[in-house]
């Protein structure tokens, strides 16, 4: 009887199956778009809506934005690059763009805390001032979170190869954590346009 | 296909006596699926009891009119805390845990994609419910306020604002559900990856088992609906603790908007709770009527197209607020339309059963119970899809009716049933099949004498969320009815948990196989050893036992 069923299958194995960390990271990545897309949209709601100042237009500036905005989207590139390099098997090759990637990144989070530091100085504006602090906090709050956190990973995986525990066969797991990079990179394309273009009337 | 587990049908084999602390540290430790899902629904099935149990408080206080038997504060807290419970921590728990315990056995896997990310899972769950129920402990907070959350288990703003949530209750409510939250969000995670990455050899998609469909369904709406819940949550904490203004009116935000942020994971939260219920009847019914599923192709199209439909009809629970007609006409077509998949599986397991021999055992009884109070309540949700109706009754007693007929006369039934089909293997031993019969009827009518009658109080003008009403609006009787249902189905659920209980010491031997069944999770042993299969199954239908017992007729010649 068995040998009926298992003629059926000789010829092939017809399932198709992805890799199980591709999509595990893919649901991970799934969710979280859904968490940054709902603070999108409460800072898009609201824009406008203040009852009292400072607004948008008065206190962002758009031209550092601009320039860390390039660091940000170039480290999407530098860590391809990384790891390709890895896969090739050049260990100096990936150190060198990772570090790059780092670098690129560290720019972007040192932007982000000048910024802060003029908006809370120089503008008085805390969470609590009006429904614009509210949200631009929150939303740039968490996509800076997440680039701290892609940053700690990236690190990790840095130190990691300085101290040789890293070969080409981890490049799979190398690449869903640049996954999750090129993932912070795309949500920064929708706060960029949504806080810095659209809210300061440069979009309207 | 060697498989089959050719164990006779025996005793099952007596575990080596460990001392109690090592059998519990074993439990505390494990990673195996099979272990983590009876303890979701184990835990599941605990806080189904205390949510029971807010509700019998409740009923007993509607039972007459002015009544003062709880005061307004308590029964506040009681139905935010029974709505919060039964959702949260009955629902999500039970259902996941299912998917957990059946999956991987189904797909022919050895454990699920992540097993140690499951524990976090499980244990983030528990937790949160914990935290959520040390609340009456714990959230006195500074001002003496509220001790248990009392603000609905929407958490409707700006009811929420500190102004008006004071102590820490609300803090509570958030952070309990945010943890258990994580833990579902890495369950849904998982069970979509396992069910992609881990079906054994043979095992295309549209050979799975209905019910892996519908847990892969439940799994991308979890990762859709609870990130949007969680994100909103901690708005919510920012507004409460750091002086945001999200959902403060006065400083132009929106208590709006939190309503829609909440139902855009609320209502795919339902379609995840009732999902994994048209699972457990897909595979139940089809066993017990000696047939295979009808239009099993029309049935994963159906599922799908819920899964799509359900995350655009959040806001039929906001027609009474003022959107428009614009968007309440939307939302209203939108609501018609997904009735439109409800159906067709309707009509598929009534086509199932269409001249089968049918056998009604326990878990057949619940299947079939299962469809007829689904169906009533998906009509009476068709009802209220049309926005001029539902700005008669919403907010009344005939919308408590509606979803408990789908969560309770659905979800809960089809959970009855499939803790009655799937005991057998967990356990090794068959329940007591005339308790599982006489706990079926019990609940069936202590169900309908409870809830029936509250479409009838509602149309009536009844409110919702109300501590008492008047004696004289015609109300009495049918608050009384209600009320009288209780008992019966505490009566009924005790019996089912006394079967659970004994049948795990008394129950007859089961065997792989007690219900000559299909899928791949009745080819082990029961229960199944931890590694769940001896050597890897292949399958060549999506009726792999159907093929070992028919050789000389199986189904992958009509594939």
């Amino acid at each position: 009887m068995a040998a009926t069923s298992d003629a059926l299958l000789a010829a092939a194995d017809p399932a198709w199956r992805p890799s199980r960390g591709k999509t595990g990271t893919a649901c991970l990545i799934a969710m979280e778009s859904f968490f940054f897309g709902t603070f999108v949209v409460a800072y898009l709601f609201y824009v406008g809506k203040d009852v009292a100042g400072p607004t948008p237009k008065e206190c962002l500036e758009l031209g550092p934005a601009i320039f860390c905005s390039i660091c940000l989207f170039s480290s999407s590139a530098t860590v391809v690059a990384a790891v390709k390099a890895l896969a090739r098997g050049s260990r100096a090759g990936f150190e060198f763009w990772m570090g790059l990637t780092l670098l690129l990144g560290g720019i972007f989070l040192a932007g982000t805390a000048i910024e802060w530091k003029g908006l809370i100085e120089d503008h008085s504006l805390t969470i609590s001032t009006n429904l614009f602090g509210t949200t631009y906090y929150s939303l740039v709050g968490f996509h800076a979170a997440h680039v701290t956190a892609g940053v700690l990973v990236l690190g990790l995986l840095w130190t990691l190869s300085k101290l040789g525990h890293l070969t080409p066969s981890d490049a799979e797991r190398v690449e869903l954590v640049s996954w999750y990079w090129h993932f912070v990179d795309v949500v920064w394309i929708f706060v960029f346009t949504s806080v810095y273009l659209i809210s300061t009337g440069v979009l309207s | 296909m060697t498989t089959l587990s050719t164990t006779p049908v025996t005793e099952p084999a007596e575990a080596a006596r460990e001392p109690l602390a090592t059998r519990l540290h074993r439990w505390a430790i494990t990673v195996d699926h099979k272990r983590l899902g009876i303890m979701y629904i184990a835990s599941g099935l605990v806080f189904f009891v205390i949510g029971g149990l807010e509700a019998a408080a409740m009923r007993a206080q509607l039972a007459r009119a002015g009544n003062d038997l709880i005061s307004p504060q308590v029964f506040n807290q009681l139905f935010t805390m029974h709505g919060t419970t039964m959702v949260f921590l009955v629902g999500m728990p039970v259902l996941l845990g299912f998917g957990n315990y059946l999956i991987p056995l189904m797909i022919g896997a050895r454990d699920m994609a992540f097993p140690r990310l499951n524990a976090f899972g499980f244990w983030l769950f528990l937790f949160g419910g914990l935290l959520l129920y040390f609340s009456y402990i714990g959230a006195q907070g500074l001002y003496g306020a509220s001790v248990a959350p009392d603000v609905g288990w929407f958490a409707y703003a700006p009811l929420t604002d500190r102004t008006f949530s004071r102590g820490n209750s609300t803090d509570y409510w958030i952070l309990g559900i945010m943890v258990s939250g994580f833990g579902s969000i890495a369950t849904g995670a998982n069970l979509v990856t396992t069910i992609l990455c881990m079906r054994c050899k043979g095992m295309t998609l549209l050979r799975m088992p209905m019910m892996a469909w519908m847990m892969l369904v439940v799994g991308v709406l979890v990762l859709t609906a609870l990130g949007p819940l969680t994100a909103a949550q901690v708005m919510l904490l920012f507004d409460r603790h750091l002086g945001a203004h999200f959902f403060d009116p006065q400083q132009g935000g929106s208590a709006v908007l939190w309503q829609h942020f909440f139902w855009f994971f609320g209502h795919p939260e339902v379609y995840i709770l009732i999902l994994p219920a048209f699972g457990f009847a897909s595979e139940i019914i089809p066993t017990f009527s000696r047939k295979v599923l009808f239009g099993y192709p029309l049935m994963v199209a159906a599922t799908v197209a819920i899964g799509f439909i359900s995350l655009s009809v959040w806001a039929h629970h906001m027609f009474a607020v003022g959107m428009g007609p614009a968007l309440n006409a939307f939302f209203s077509a939108m609501t018609f339309i997904i009735a439109v998949p409800t159906g067709i599986k309707i009509f598929n397991w009534i086509g199932t059963m269409w001249g089968g021999r049918i056998r009604f055992e326990p878990p057949m009884l619940f299947a079939t119970g299962f469809v007829a109070m689904f169906v009533i309540g998906g009509l009476t949700g068709v009802m209220l899809a049309m926005v001029p109706f539902d700005w008669q009754v919403s907010d009344s007693y005939f919308v408590v009716g509606h979803f408990h007929y789908v969560l309770f006369g659905g979800t809960v039934f089809a959970i009855f049933g499939a803790i009655h089909y799937w005991y057998p293997k967990a356990i090794g031993r068959m329940l007591d099949r005339r308790v599982g019969v006489w706990s079926f009827w019990i609940l069936f009518i202590g169900f309908n004498l409870t809830f029936f009658p509250m479409h009838i109080s509602g149309l009536l003008g009844m409110p919702r969320r109300i501590y008492t009403y008047q004696p004289d609006r015609d109300l009495e009787l049918w608050n009384l009815i209600s009320s009288l249902g209780v008992p019966i189905q505490m009566l009924g659920v005790s019996l089912v948990i006394w079967n659970l209980v004994r049948s795990a010491f008394k129950g007859a031997p089961a065997g792989p196989d007690p219900w000559d069944a299909w899928t791949l999770e009745w080819s082990t042993s029961s229960p199944p050893p931890e590694h769940n299969f001896d050597a890897s199954p292949a399958v060549g239908s999506a009726r792999p036992l159907w093929d070992l017992k028919h050789p000389e007729d199986p189904d992958g010649r009509y594939e």
